[in-house]
């Protein structure tokens, strides 16, 4: 739908306001432009209707080279609405909302049915037609804005910080109005912001943008578990990362890397000094390679303690487990579901890599009230704390 | 004073028609230095708030003709066009430049640059931009440059009497000139002010009326109650 390519733009001198920016937004696709101001995203949305030519690269729309294009044509196929809502003072909403199809001469009678279907989908009375844009709120008319963007029905739509100016909860409710137009229609839509909340809550896709660079790209999700470098983490800011973690964040993160295991081959006496040396009732039984075998714990031993066995004997193969990428927050309320006191921590191989407890449960509800502190001391109560649950 | 106010109202029963024809004649030749002023200085106006490096002595230009005083300039006309109304009209041309090119290049200048954009985003040409946005937006601002300068012609026609144009100020001129003449001065003197009232009100009226920012006003109540939705 929409593609850079090695697109710069550089103001007199050597000044890059945006450099070397590549990527392709799919039709139907949500797109966030998020940064600090200043970083080049309103430069970017301004590039792709052509209200500022690119220095070097090409912006393609469906595949057609926008520089080749007639600007004028062009600008009538794009959508766009500005935080300053910019609606013609001295025309009426009805002139407002369908000035882009004027401009594509569509007949009178054909603007006016349009003009009242558009009214329609924001939940607004034809009898607004003759208002003037004054005689609004400042929520009605972003609406309005918004309407005079989907006029002529184009594909996509640019939009500039368009519910920056308005208070909260107007905000709040338009997002998600705007949020549900965009699925109903499937509109292409290219979003500035520097609001990271409303970028969370509408993109498909953000884009992180600094200093003219792309920093990164990627679902809100990937960005919140795996921000690109410190900029983007604190970017999204701390509080957000720590709210968003128990959500977002992998098993990995947050398991304990030193699960108390035995090897398969050990003797079920050897086992019983490991549970009374390590505080536990229970083992992972681990191969010699770190394949994990199953567990046993102090009944199964108890009732097998005469015979002369090992492990390997008489562990219980059966056992769950959680893959290392698993969401924390799907895998503690397994654990919370089962009634189990831990769950081993895999990779694709069945390799023991940790080991989640009820612990780690503690851990995530200290972090999200008293956030992330000293590792080192943490480690420690979470070692402290697990050894008394199990 | 009563017998003066009295000899003025015999002049009019006597000079009716006279007086009508030398109204229209005065009004007329401040009408057309206006309006061909406005012809010149509206485009001239928009150019120089396009390209901005020419607004500063262009303005600068139009100030200067304006220090010229009436009679000054009237008598330079006077010398390279003889006597007549044309002479006269031809003042006013230039006497109206300013305020009309002052005001329109204001007017445009003052157009919100927030609409410019948004137009130019949704696919105006320049044209379509000048037509649609601009120009309205700046009609109202544009038109008290017309207003200004229309009441200030209506004065300076008064003086053109003396360069045998006609008008209101022929009466003035006459009333002078003769002995006891107060009540014909008077005659000629209130239908200029007058004039000049009732034009600068109607302008006034138009000027508002053309102001781009409207609102119903008997709607009101139907907004407010409609503003939650």
């Amino acid at each position: 739908m929409l593609k850079f390519e090695n697109v710069s733009k550089i103001y007199s001198g050597n000044h890059y306001a945006v450099q070397n920016l590549s990527f392709e937004v799919e039709k139907g696709e949500f797109i966030v432009f998020i940064g600090p101001s200043g970083c080049g995203k309103t430069t970017t949305m301004k590039m792709i209707n052509r209200l500022i030519d690119p220095t070097e690269g090409v912006i393609s729309i469906d595949d057609k080279d926008s520089n080749l294009q007639d600007t004028v044509q062009l600008r009538r196929d794009i959508g766009y609405v500005i935080q300053q809502i910019g609606l013609f003072p001295h025309m009426t909403i009805q002139e407002n909302v369908t000035l882009v199809p004027r401009l594509l001469k569509w007949s009178k009678e054909k603007r006016k049915e349009r003009a009242k279907e558009l009214l329609k989908l924001v939940d607004m009375g034809e009898e607004y037609l003759t208002r003037y844009p004054n005689e609004l709120s400042g929520g009605q008319q972003q609406r309005i804005g918004v309407l005079r963007a989907l006029a002529a029905d184009p594909p996509l739509i640019l939009m500039d910080e368009p519910f920056g100016a308005l208070d909260p909860i107007t905000r709040d409710t338009l997002q998600g109005e705007f949020k549900d137009l965009q699925q109903r229609l499937g509109k292409t839509i290219v979003f500035v912001t520097h609001d990271m909340d409303e970028a969370l809550k509408l993109a498909d896709r953000m884009l992180i943008l600094k200093d003219g660079k792309l920093v990164q790209i990627g679902t809100p999700d990937e960005i919140l578990t795996e921000p690109a470098n410190e900029f983007v983490e604190e970017f999204i800011g701390k509080e957000r990362l720590i709210q968003m973690r128990a959500n977002v964040e992998t098993v990995e993160h947050m398991m304990n890397k030193h699960p108390v295991t035995i090897h398969e081959s050990a003797s079920l006496s050897v086992a019983i000094q490991v549970m009374r040396e390590k505080r536990v009732d229970s083992l992972l039984v681990t191969d010699s390679e770190g394949y994990l075998k199953g567990y046993v714990d102090i009944e199964m031993i108890e009732s097998n303690r005469n015979n002369n066995k090992t492990i390997a004997d008489i562990h219980l193969t059966k056992i769950h487990t959680v893959h290392k990428k698993a969401r924390l927050r799907d895998s503690i309320s397994r654990i919370l579901k089962l009634g189990a006191s831990y769950v081993p921590v895999v990779d694709d191989d069945m390799r023991l890599l940790g080991i989640l407890t009820r612990a780690t449960l503690v851990d995530v509800v200290y972090d999200s009230i008293w956030g992330h502190e000293d590792p080192g001391k943490e480690d420690q109560i979470a070692a402290t704390v697990e050894e008394s649950v199990l | 004073m009563f017998e003066v106010l009295s000899d003025v109202i015999q002049y009019y029963m006597q000079n009716f028609s006279y007086i009508s024809q030398e109204f229209f004649r005065h009004f007329l030749m401040a009408a057309y230095g206006v309006l061909f002023a406005a012809i010149v200085a509206i485009p001239l106006g928009i150019t120089i708030a396009r390209f901005g490096r020419l607004s500063n002595w262009g303005i600068q230009l139009a100030n200067i003709i304006q220090t010229i005083p009436h009679l000054a300039m009237l008598s330079i006309f006077m010398i390279a066009m003889g006597l007549g109304a044309n002479t006269v009209v031809v003042a006013l041309f230039f006497y109206s430049i300013l305020p009309i090119v002052k005001n329109t290049y204001t007017g445009i200048v003052n157009v919100d640059q927030v609409l410019l954009d948004s137009g130019k985003a949704m696919g105006m040409t320049k044209g379509q931009l000048l037509r649609m946005v601009e120009i309205p937006l700046a009609l109202s601002v544009i038109m008290a440059g017309l207003r200004n300068a229309l009441v200030i012609a209506i004065g300076i026609v008064a003086i053109g009497a003396f360069f045998g144009a006609g008008g209101l100020g022929d009466i003035i001129i006459r009333g002078t000139n003769v002995t006891d003449g107060t009540a014909i001065i008077l005659a000629g003197a209130i239908p200029t002010a007058l004039m000049a009232i009732i034009t600068d009100l109607i302008m006034g009226t138009l000027e508002k009326l053309l102001h781009p920012v409207k609102s119903v006003k008997d709607d009101k109540e139907n907004v407010d109650h409609a503003a939650p939705a």
